[in-house]
C-alpha cells in the first residue's frame, strides 16, 4: 500500500507480517490524510480563534499593546514618507540664481545670457530683467508703493541657470565656474536648505528605524508573553498529546496560530490607530500648506504601507509564538 | 513474534537509586499478562521505559521492531502511536467533553472527522459510556473516568495496551468489570500489560504474571 505514510508506518510493516494475529490496524491514504491535514489546520485556526475571545478582557489589553507598539513606527513613518515626498519636489531642479552686476543695462544682460545659452554644462537659462524684476517685486511683495519711492530701479538683472548636471559635488564647482564671470557679481545656489532637509530626513529615517526596532522587539516579547501564559493554562493538555503520540509540530499548532491571530488582529489594530491619527492631522497640513500657497495634500499609508505592516505584524505575531513554544515546550514532558 | 522484550534491561536514577536490574522477559504479539509487585517495586518504571518516557541506563528493550535505545526523539511520537496507555490517575482533560478527550489520538493520527466520530461512539459503546459523550468527565464518577481513559487508549487500535494500576480507586466489583474489558481487548488481538497490585484480582484472571520485587524480576508464569 504506497500511499501509506508516517503514522501508517508502523501498521504496514506490522501487515507484512505473515501469519499475523492481531486488531485490525487502521491505515489513512496519504490523499486522505493531506486533507484532514488541511482540515485540522481549518479547525485549530478556528479553535484558536475562539480561545482568543473566551477571555475577551485580557485579549483586549494585549491587542492595544500591539496596536500601539505597531503603529507608532507606521505613523512616524508615513510621516517620513510625506516630507519625503514634499523635498522630492523640490529637489530635482537645483537653480542656480547669477545676480548681475547692476551697471550692465538690459540689452548687455540680454547679449549676456545668450552667450551662457552656448555653454553645455547649462540645461536652460532664463533671464529676468531690471524691469521684469521689479514688476514681480511690485506684485509678489506688496511693498510697490515703496517702490514707487524710489528714483531708480534698485534690483540687478537675474539669470536664472538650471545645471545639465545635478551632482551635489558638482554644483558648488559651477557655481564658482559662473561666479568667475565678469558679467555675475553673485552666483547662489540654491541649496544649501535642500542639504540641510534632506540630513534631517536622514536623521529622521534613522531615528524611526531603531524606534522601529525596538518597538518591534516590544512585539514580540508582548506575544511571547501571552503565549508563554497560554501554553502554562494548557500545561496538562500538552502532556497528555505527548503521550498519545503528538507530534512537536502538533502541540506547536495551536499557539502558532494564537500568534498570528495576535499579528493580524493587532496590525488592523495599528491600521485603523494611524488612519485616524493622520484624519486629526489633515486638516491643520492642509491649512498650513495652503498658507505656504502650496496645494500639497498629506497622503495615508496607502496600500504598500497597510500590507507592509500587516506582514511585518504577521511574522512578529507567529516568530514570538514560535520562540515562546520552542523555549517552553522541551519544558513540558510527561512525567 | 515477540512483541516486548527486555534484555537485562537497569535503570539508575542519577541519585544512586536502581529502579530496575537486570530485567528479561518478552511478551509475544497477543499475549495478555500482568505485573504485580509491592509498591515501590519498579512496575511504574517498566511501563514508562515502554512509553520511552524514560530511557534504559542498560540493557536492550525492543518493542516491535524498534530498538527503543536507538530511536530518534523525532520518532518517538510515532512509537507512542502503537500504544495506548491507561493512566492511574486518567490523565483526562477536564476542558472539553467526553467525546473530544477520546477522539483526541484520532486527531492526532490524521484521521476522518466523520471517520474518528464513528470510532470513537464504537470505543464508547465498548466501555459502556455511549450516552455520556457530550458530558464534561469531571461529572464523571472514578469508575466512568476511567472507562473514558480506557476508550481513549483503544480508540486508534494500538498494537499494545498498557495500564498502570487501572482499578486503584476502584471497588472489587467495578475492577472486575474493567479487566473483562481488557480481557475483550485481547481476545480481538491486542497485547495487554497490566501492572496492579491487586494479587486477588490477578489470581481469579489466570494470566501470565510478571513480579517484580525491588527492581528485580523474581517470577514469571501463570497466576
Amino acid at each position: 500500500m504506497a500511499a501509506d505514510n508516517r503514522s501508517a508506518r508502523p501498521e504496514r510493516r506490522d501487515s507484512a507480517a505473515p501469519g499475523r494475529r492481531g486488531a485490525e490496524q487502521h491505515r489513512i491514504a496519504l490523499r486522505d490524510r493531506n486533507r484532514n491535514w488541511r482540515r485540522h489546520h481549518l479547525l485549530v485556526a478556528r479553535q484558536s480563534w475562539a480561545r482568543l475571545f473566551a477571555t475577551p478582557l485580557p485579549t483586549l489589553i494585549t491587542l492595544a499593546v500591539l496596536a500601539i507598539a505597531l503603529a507608532l513606527p507606521g505613523f512616524l513613518l508615513t510621516g517620513l514618507a510625506n516630507l519625503q515626498r514634499l523635498s522630492d519636489g523640490w529637489d530635482h531642479e537645483p537653480r542656480i540664481s547669477l545676480y548681475l552686476r547692476a551697471d550692465l543695462d538690459d540689452e548687455a544682460a540680454d547679449r549676456f545670457s545668450r552667450s551662457l545659452l552656448l555653454r553645455d554644462d547649462l540645461s536652460s537659462v532664463e533671464l529676468v530683467s531690471r524691469t521684469q524684476g521689479l514688476v514681480e517685486f511690485r506684485e509678489m511683495s506688496g511693498f510697490g508703493n515703496i517702490v514707487d519711492l524710489l528714483d531708480e530701479n534698485p534690483l540687478p538683472a537675474v539669470i536664472l541657470v538650471q545645471p545639465a548636471s545635478s551632482g551635489i559635488t558638482e554644483l558648488p564647482l559651477l557655481r564658482a565656474r559662473l561666479q568667475e564671470l565678469a558679467e555675475v557679481d553673485e552666483a547662489v545656489l540654491d541649496m544649501e536648505w535642500l542639504q540641510r532637509l534632506n540630513a534631517f530626513v536622514l536623521l529622521a529615517e534613522r531615528t524611526v528605524l531603531v524606534l522601529g526596532l525596538l518597538l518591534a522587539l516590544a512585539v514580540l516579547l508582548v506575544v511571547g508573553n501571552t503565549i508563554r501564559l497560554a501554553i502554562e493554562s494548557r500545561r496538562d493538555e500538552i502532556v497528555v498529546v505527548k503521550l498519545i503520540g503528538g507530534t512537536d509540530a502538533w502541540v506547536r499548532r495551536p499557539f502558532l496560530y494564537t500568534g498570528v491571530w495576535y499579528g493580524l488582529l493587532g496590525a488592523v489594530l495599528a491600521w485603523c490607530l494611524i488612519q485616524f491619527s493622520l484624519l486629526l492631522l489633515s486638516e491643520p497640513v492642509s491649512e498650513l500648506a495652503r498658507l505656504y500657497s502650496s496645494d500639497f495634500e498629506p497622503s495615508g499609508l496607502g496600500v504598500a504601507g497597510a500590507l507592509l505592516l500587516l506582514g511585518c505584524s504577521l511574522l512578529l505575531g507567529w516568530l514570538g509564538a514560535w520562540l515562546a513554544v520552542g523555549h517552553h515546550m522541551r519544558e513540558i514532558e510527561p512525567s | 513474534m515477540a512483541l516486548i522484550s527486555f534484555d537485562n534491561v537497569s535503570k539508575r536514577y542519577p541519585s544512586g537509586q536502581e529502579a530496575l536490574s537486570n530485567v528479561s522477559f518478552t511478551l509475544r504479539e497477543g499475549e495478555m499478562a500482568f505485573l504485580t509487585g509491592h509498591s515501590g517495586a519498579g512496575k511504574s518504571t517498566l511501563l514508562r521505559m515502554i512509553m520511552l518516557m524514560e530511557r534504559p541506563s542498560q540493557g536492550q528493550l525492543v518493542v516491535g521492531d524498534q530498538n527503543l535505545s536507538r530511536l530518534p526523539r523525532r520518532e518517538l511520537p510515532y512509537h507512542r502511536r502503537r500504544i495506548g496507555v491507561v493512566f492511574q490517575n486518567h490523565q483526562l482533560l477536564f476542558d472539553r467533553s467526553v467525546f473530544d478527550n477520546v477522539v483526541l489520538p484520532l486527531q492526532i493520527c490524521g484521521y476522518d472527522t466523520e471517520d474518528a466520530s464513528r470510532r470513537v461512539r464504537a470505543a464508547l459503546n465498548k466501555v459502556g459510556l455511549l450516552d455520556k459523550e457530550r458530558l464534561n468527565p469531571i461529572s464523571l464518577s472514578s469508575g466512568e473516568q476511567q472507562r473514558v481513559g480506557i476508550a481513549r487508549a483503544i480508540v486508534h487500535k494500538p498494537q499494545v495496551l498498557l495500564a498502570d494500576e487501572p482499578t486503584g480507586n476502584l471497588d472489587p466489583q467495578l475492577s472486575e468489570e474493567i479487566m473483562k474489558l481488557f480481557q475483550q481487548f485481547n481476545r480481538v488481538g491486542t497485547t495487554v500489560l497490566i501492572a496492579s497490585h491487586d494479587l486477588g484480582l490477578i489470581e481469579r484472571m489466570r494470566h501470565r504474571t510478571l513480579v517484580l520485587r525491588n527492581g528485580r524480576l523474581i517470577a514469571d508464569g501463570r497466576g
